[in-house]
Parts: C-alpha cells; structure tokens; sequence
C-alpha cells in the first residue's frame, strides 16, 4: 500500500523487518532483540508493536506461522516475506539516505 | 503473487475473523506473559508483576481493537454491527416496524404490480419475431368526422391494397369477431365459440408456428376447398384434453364437418382493438365467408394486418394506400364505400384503449409509493427525535456524524428491504387476481414478472430507503448538540422546531392525497353516469340469451322461421314469464350491424348522403318484452313474415334524421345491401347499442325473414313476483333443448349484467383509484395524528403551566386543533391546485364528467378536513384533559 509513513513509523516498520530478517521470531522478542540491539534505548510500546506487525502481515511483507515458543508455549512467529525483504531493503536505503542528510545538518550547526 | 498472498489474508481475515480474534487474544497474552515471568525474575512478587506488566502494556482492548482495525473489512464489521443493532431496535418496538413494513409493503407492492402491467401489457413487444414492422389497418371516412378513424375493412378494398403493395408489404385480413356452433361429440356439450376468419397467410405473416399439426395453406383458402379449421391452444387443452390425436380429425362446426389441420401454439393470443383474445377456431375466409362478402366495398367485416417488407416505412405504405383508396371510393361510390385508411402498429392496436388507464393508475401507485415514503420518513423522524439527547451524547463523545447518518440509513433500508419483500408478495398476488378477473383484458396473458421488474424492484427498494433515511437524517444537527442537550434536560418549546420537517412532509402528503381523491372522485362519479345511463328501456328483471341456428339443418328460412315461432310461443307459456320476444342483437349488448338505405321518396339525395341505419330484426312480440315504447303507427305483425316481411319500424331519431317535419309512415326505405324496399309503418323510441355511446339511428325489420339464422331470447320476468329473473335461465334453456338437443345456447345474461360487462374498464379504474386514494387518506391522517400527539407530548409541560395560569381548557383545545389542521388546510390548497393540472390528463376516460366537478372538489375537500379533524381531535383533546400538577411532575 503506497501509503506515505511518517518518520517513526517508517522506522518502526523498518525496525521490524530489520530484526526478524535472520530468523522468525515472536512479538516478545522482537521487542526485547529491537531494545538489545539499540542498547536500551529504543523501547518498543506494545500499543505500536501490534498494530504495526498486524499491518505489516496485511500488506503481504511479513507472513506468521504458530510454533511452539523457547518455554514450550504456542506463539505466533513471523518471518519476512520475499516482497517484504525487497521492502527492507527499499526502506533501509531510504533511511541511509535521510539519516546521512539529517546528520549533515545537525553535525554542520 | 503478493498480491494474492495479501487476497488471502484478506479473505482469511473476513471469513474467520472469529478463529483471528481468539488468536489475536492468545498473542497479546503471550507478550503478557512474557512480561510477569520477567518482571517475577526481576524479583516482584506475583501480585506486583502482574500489576507492572499491565501497566508497561496499556489497555489490552485498545490493543485489540487497533490490531483488528489493520485487517481491513472494519467498515464490514461495523455496517453488521448497525444492522444487529437496527434490528434489535426495531425488534424491541414491533408496533412500529409492523406498521412502517405494511406501510412500504402497500406502497411499494402496488408499484410493482402496476409497473409489471405496464411493462407487460404496454410496453413489451408483441411476441412475434420483428413485431416492430407489424400494422393493423382500418379504413376511415374524412367525410364524417364525428367517428372514430378505425374502422373495419372492406374485403374487396383489402384485395386491391394488396395487390398494390406486393413489393413493400405482406397483407393478410382477418375477421375475429365470428361465431361457430361446435356440434355435441363424444360425450361433449354443443357450444357456441368465439371464432375468426382469415386468409391463408395470417400466421405465416407473423410468424406463428403451429404446436401441432401445419398451418393453413394457399389451396384451404378458397371458395371449393376442403373445410380446414386451426384450433387455439386453450380450446384445444379445454376440449380435447391437449390430445395431439385431434389433428387430422373431422370436428363440426355448424353442423358442417372440419378437419383440424392445426393447433396453434399456447402463446399465441390475437389482441386487438376489437377483441379477438376469446377466439377458440380459426378458419379460411374464402372459405367460410359468403361470396358477396368477399366482393363488396360496402360491408366492414374486416382488418387489415401487415408486415413491411424491406425497407418500407409505415408512413409510406399508409400514403399508398390512402391514394388508393380515395380512387376506390371515386371509382365504386356508395353510402358505406370509405375514401381512407389509418394504421398503428399492432402492439398499440391490442393496447391503445388501456394506455390512459394504466398510466393513470401508475401515476396513483406512484404518489401512493411517495406518500407511504413521507409516512415512514415521518415516523423515522419521529423515532430520531426521541433519541435525540442520546445522538447529542454520541456526537459530543466523538460520534462521527457519517456514522449517525448511516445508523439511519441502515434502519430505513432494513425496513424498506422488509417491506419490499411482502410488498412482491402483495404484488404477485394482485397480478394473480388481475389476470383471474380481467381475462377480457388485452395482453392480460402477457403479464408475468420478469428481469426488468427484478431490477425495478431493486431500484424502488433503494430509492425508497434513501428518501426515508436521508430525510430522518436530515434532522441530525451535528453543530448543535448543546442545544439538544439543553432542551433535553428541561421541556420547553424547542422540540416544536424539531416537528417541523414532519410537518412539511405533512403537507406534500395530504397534497398528494387530494390529489388522488379528487381523480378517485371524478372516475367514481364517472362510473356512477355510466350505470345511471338510460339505455332506452327498463334492464331490471331482463335475461338474455342468444342461439344460433346451423344453415346446414334449417336450410330455408321457413325451416328457421318455424324454430323461432315454435320456441318463443313455449318460452312465453313458461310460468314467472311475463312476456318474451326475439331480437338480432338486445340493446347495450354490442353494435350488431348496419344497412345503408335510401328513401324512395327522396330521389335526389347523393349516394354519400344517403343515411346508414343500425338493423335490428324483431319478433312482434319483442317491443312488448324490453318494453320500448311505440310513439306513431304500429309494429309490424307476426303474419308480415318471409316474402311479406317488407315493413320496417323505425327509431325516433332515425325518423328525425332522416324525415325532419315529415311523417315517416307510409315512406318507404331502400335497403342498397339487399336491395328490397322496406314499407315504414311505425316509430319507436331510442335505444343504445353501447352505454357510454350515444343512441344511433335504428331500424327494425321482422326477424320471421330477412335472412336471420340467429337471434337473441329478450325475457322478462314478473318483477313483483319476487323471483330472481336469472331462475329463468334453466326453463328456457330446457325448452331450447327440447326442440333441438345439439343448439348451444350462449351468452345467458341478465341485460343489467350485459351493461355492466361494458361498464367493467370504469368500475375496474374508479375502484382501484379508491382504493389507493383511501389507503393515502388513511397515511395522511395517521401522520397528522402522530404529528400532533408527538407535539402534545412534548410541550406536555407548557400545556400544564399554561392550564395551571388559568388558561380554558377549550382554548387549548382549539389551540392543539388549529396547530394540527395547519398543514392539513395548507396541504388541501396545494393539492387542489396541483389537481386542476393534473386531472385534465385523464379527461379522455371520463363519461359525461367534467375534470373540475365543483361536486367532487368540495366532496374532497369535505371528506379530508373531517378526517384531519378526527384524526387531530384525539390528541387535542388529551391535552386539553391534561391535569396541570401531573404534566408539571412528568420531568
């Protein structure tokens, strides 16, 4: 969907496919890998996480699988999608690009 | 691929959204989960894990809800949550569903009904392959205006049009206005059918196909043939039981052997302005009709039916044709010699005379259909308007005003979706009355619902429901929801200004009401002339029948005299008979043919002057019977019979006509048909052939000659005896029996009831009229009773403080009364006016009835104020009971 997404939640998106690129992983985990990675500073709200993964899947990125969890309980695991990785790698060289840009402002003042 | 991936889910989503939801469910708790057994590692205990985990979480319903809101189809979801919702509303208050679905139901049903006919009936073609290029021709004589243009042919005329048009048309001529005895066979009845003659062609012509058997060929259709008859499909399933065995068989038609070639298929019905849809045989008109018929130019016996070949257009061959037969009436002028023709198309021949009819029914459905939209758009109004403090909170909490707005849509779909389910229902059985009681109808056959009525259907469904819900949406102030939640929390006057839309739709209501009473009154007052008609005689205690003798046993006409002489005199000894007489055709009971004549006495009169007289062959005793009065002379005697029958009786405004300040007995008529002379010796009063038509110069002859095979039984009854003159039926039918077992006797009738057969298109119109201006009075007074009590209820207190100052309880009274009878008086104006364009439009199917009857307008005007009053008197009169310390407690 060509649906124009503002910074944080291009980033967020990007963010997610980012983290379940290398292996399926569960909602849980993608937030706690998202804070690790990010050295605590990136705290994902699961009032964002959800919604976003939901419409991630509706957009055909990203595809779910129920399995059974590291404490032996089902969770939904979700994994990229061809077109999703093509989308990760779109959205990663748009966030390059923007970052280098910001950066070259912020750094120059 | 991606993109059916994402069909997938989608669908997935939709179809087991409930599967989605409890999985959605079991994600969050596993996050949830997640989270205390963290929080407990962290070293809390139970209690405060769980406490903290659902803090870090948020509100897990929000949660769901904005996942959820990601799959799509929510517009679904809530459209399906509005409709449970509406019909739980709905079902809550049943009243109020039950009479908004009965409401649209009427309103909607009859449309559907009347659309159907007038697609059926109007508007489809006939179902004959290209019947676009099909045309019924007449004759018609420029010379005298006062006729309609359409009148029969003349068969030797119609043999030189087609001659003369071989290259641009195809020409056939039928006659379907004939008349067979079916001989008794195989255990059957004798009978008496309706028939037609035509030539060989016909039904190649159009393109009919026999079911069974062939159709006519060129060697049937002449004078020496074989006799060959084609038989409709409804007498063939009627008397023979649909047995294909008949073909080939002989049948007796007139006591003279047929052989059935054909059976025509079970579709096929001839329509037109004349009739022709009771037609059970078919046969070749060479063959079966007299020589000198099918050489004159004077006798109308005929239509012309033709399909343009190639390129030809209608107006080119009706060109032709006129020239043509305007040389025709140069070249063999007599009286009854046309000098034009005329032509329609044969789907507007078969149709023509229900066209104003139907359309003004149409009309009527349709102000019906928007008068019970304005009831239910009404009652909507009524219902938002109760619920407004409710819709005020919605709104002032974030409620979208689209989604108020489709609450009301969806409600008023709901109940137009119901409605127009009962309402097909009402409709299919409507139509199955109508083709039960009006088989005279043409094209009634035709009639069945069909995938444009489906569609119209559909249509008037939604436009019903969009009218009706947009109009109570309408009343959704979305800017003002301080001031509903005001007036709500104190009752004062504000809610009047609410009842303002209803009361527009008030007065279009009673406008359109007026309207359709004042056209049900005219077509009433119509109908009422109608049988109030003087025929010219007393119809009370009169039966009728009629018989026709079969040439091939009473060969000479002393053989049919003999019968005719012999039956009257037992009919008359019958007891309960108080006198009895033979007559070709009784009055009201149908044109039964004309003579043109000239009077010896006046030489010098032109040809085309000469009069043309209705005939009528009597029996003396016949005048005494239907009780015509005899004005001068005397009626001809039962001994002026066979070669001595030369003396006629004339009808007074034959003597009129044609003898003006001179005494007609003693002159002498000259019959150009027959070419006898005809002594007059006598003048009666007028009768008329035909209610609604005004009585034609007449002639009367001794039917004991003049060639009559056929004749009708007039009886009358001893009224004071109080038996019922229909008793009489069976003797006399027995008595023809017993002279000859295998005579059908047909058309057994009181005359009253003959009239009535005639009178059946004005009865049929005025009553359905009424019936759909007294469904719209019912609608409009229930409105203005809703109205008004509504408005009693909400200024129940103003009423109480007012009643408690002092104020008479009469003034309150009147005060209600007068708020009430407002937009009924206002409605009355406009709908008069509207009325007085209108009504014009259906002048042409008014008997003697002016469109502006000051009668029926004040009749209207009266019966509506009455029933506004009546239907306003009930809450006026509560409110003024009002007790003020009650109606100050009801906050």
């Amino acid at each position: 969907m060509g649906k124009p997404s503002d910074l944080v939640q291009g980033t967020l998106d990007l963010l997610i496919l980012k983290t379940i690129a290398l292996e399926p992983m569960h909602g849980w985990a993608i937030a706690r890998r998202i804070q690790q990675l990010s050295n605590e500073v990136l705290q994902v709200q699961q009032g964002s996480l959800y919604p976003a993964l939901h419409r991630l899947e509706q957009q055909g990125w990203i595809k779910a699988k129920w399995m059974e969890s590291e404490t032996g309980r089902q969770a939904k695991f979700y994994s990229l999608t061809g077109a999703g990785r093509a989308q990760m790698e779109k959205e990663s060289a748009n966030w390059s690009r923007l970052s280098a840009a910001i950066n070259l402002i912020v750094s120059e003042a | 691929m991606r993109r059916r991936n994402r069909i997938g889910v989608r669908l997935r989503m939709l179809v087991q959204r409930g599967r989605e939801s409890a999985r959605l469910d079991d994600e969050l708790g596993f996050h949830l989960e997640r989270q205390i057994a963290e929080n407990r590692a962290a070293g809390m205990s139970t209690e405060e894990a769980r406490a903290a985990a659902l803090r870090a979480f948020g509100n897990p319903a929000l949660l769901r809800d904005q996942a959820r809101a990601t799959w799509g189809w929510a517009s679904v979801e809530s459209l399906c949550r509005d409709l449970r919702c509406c019909t739980r509303t709905l079902w809550r208050s049943p009243g109020f569903a039950a009479i908004a679905i009965l409401v649209m139901a009427l309103g909607i049903g009859a449309n559907i009904a009347l659309f159907t006919v007038v697609r059926s009936v109007l508007l489809k073609p006939l179902p004959y392959p290209d019947p676009a290029r099909l045309i019924t021709i007449y004759e018609n004589d420029t010379d005298t205006t006062h006729r309609d243009p359409y009148l029969p042919i003349d068969a030797a005329s119609f043999w030189e049009w087609q001659r003369a048009t071989r290259s641009t048309a195809q020409m056939a001529m039928i006659s379907p206005w004939q008349q067979y005895n079916v001989s008794a066979q195989s255990g059957q009845l004798p009978e008496q059918i309706d028939a037609a003659w035509c030539t060989w062609n016909f039904f190649s012509l159009l393109g009919v196909d026999p079911a069974y058997g062939r159709g006519f060929a060129e060697s049937d259709d002449r004078p020496g043939a074989p006799a060959t008859v084609m038989l409709a499909n409804a007498f063939w399933q009627r008397r023979y039981n649909g047995d294909p065995g008949v073909v080939g068989k002989t049948i007796w038609l007139d006591a003279k052997p047929y052989t059935v070639v054909g059976v025509l298929p079970r579709w096929f019905v001839y329509s037109g302005s004349f009739g022709g849809n009771s037609v059970e045989v078919w046969t070749p008109v060479r063959h079966d009709a007299p020589p000198d018929l099918m050489r004159t130019y004077g006798d109308h016996e005929f239509l012309g039916i033709a399909r343009l070949l190639g390129g030809a257009t209608q107006a080119a061959l009706v060109s032709r044709l006129q020239a043509l037969q305007h040389r025709i009436a140069i070249d063999h002028a007599g009286p009854a010699v046309h000098n034009s023709i005329s032509a329609r198309s044969m789907l507007d021949d078969a149709v023509h005379n229900y066209k104003t009819p139907l359309y003004a029914l149409l009309a009527a459905t349709g102000c019906v259909l928007l008068i019970a939209c304005m009831n239910v758009a009404g009652l909507l109004v009524a219902r938002a308007a109760a619920r407004s403090k409710e819709m005020a909170i919605r709104a002032a909490l974030g409620g979208g005003r689209m989604r108020l707005v489709r609450e009301r849509l969806v409600e008023s779909f709901a109940l137009c979706v119901a409605g127009g389910g009962v309402g097909l229902l009402l409709a299919w059985s409507a139509l199955q009355w109508l083709v039960h009681v009006r088989h005279d109808m043409n094209r009634v056959e035709a009639i069945r619902f069909d995938s444009e009525v489906a569609a119209f259907t559909v249509g008037i469904i939604a436009m019903c429901a969009m009218f009706a819900g947009l109009v109570s949406a309408m009343g959704i102030g979305g800017r003002h929801i301080l001031t509903h939640l005001q007036e709500s929390s104190r009752a004062h006057s504000g809610g009047v200004a609410r009842a303002q839309l209803r009361r527009v739709l008030l007065v279009m209501q009673v406008g359109l009401t007026v309207v359709l009473l004042v056209g049900a009154g005219l077509l009433l007052k119509s109908f009422q002339k109608l049988r109030a008609t003087d025929i010219g005689v007393p119809v009370d205690n009169v039966l009728t029948m009629h018989f026709s003798l079969p040439e091939a046993r009473y060969k000479t006409p002393v053989q049919q005299v003999a019968f005719f002489e012999q039956l009257i005199g037992r009919v008359r000894a019958l007891p309960g008979v108080q006198a009895a007489g033979l007559v070709s055709t009784a009055p009201g009971e149908g044109w039964g043919g004309d003579h043109s004549m000239s009077v010896v006495e006046h030489p010098h009169v032109a040809a085309s002057q000469e009069p043309d007289l209705m005939v009528r062959g009597a029996e003396p005793g016949y005048f005494t019977a239907i009780q015509l009065p005899l004005l001068r002379g005397r009626i001809f005697t039962a001994d002026e019979r066979l070669e001595r029958a030369h003396v006629a009786v004339i009808s007074q405004s034959a003597a009129q006509k044609i003898f003006p300040g001179e005494d007609p007995i003693g002159k002498h008529l000259h019959d150009d048909y027959g070419g006898s002379n005809y002594e007059i010796v006598g003048v009666v009063g007028d009768t008329r052939w035909w209610v609604s038509l005004p009585p034609n110069p007449t002639l009367y002859w001794p039917i004991y000659g003049n060639d009559y095979s056929f004749a009708t039984i007039v009886i009358r009854s001893i009224g004071a005896s109080g038996r019922e003159v229909e008793s009489l039926a069976m003797p006399v039918e027995k008595v023809v029996a017993g002279l000859d077992p295998d005579l059908p006797v047909s058309d057994v009738q009181t005359l009253r009831e003959a009239i009535g057969k005639t009178t059946v298109d004005s009865e049929f119109d005025s009553v359905l009229v009424l019936a759909f201006a007294v469904i719209a009075l019912l609608l409009a007074a229930a409105g203005l009773y809703g109205v008004l009590a509504y408005l009693v209820a909400q200024r129940t207190t103003e009423i109480g403080i007012r009643i408690a100052l002092g104020s008479p309880r009469e003034r309150v009274l009147w005060r209600m009364l007068g708020d009430g009878l407002r937009p009924a008086l206002l409605g009355l104006v406009l709908g008069l006016a509207a009325s007085a364009a209108v009504v014009k439009q259906i002048q042409s199917i008014l008997y003697e009835t002016q469109p502006l009857d000051p009668a029926v307008l004040a009749a209207v005007a009266g019966t509506l104020l009455a029933v506004a009053a009546l239907a306003c008197m009930a809450p006026a009169w509560r409110a003024s009971r009002l007790d003020p310390m009650q109606a100050l407690r009801t906050e």
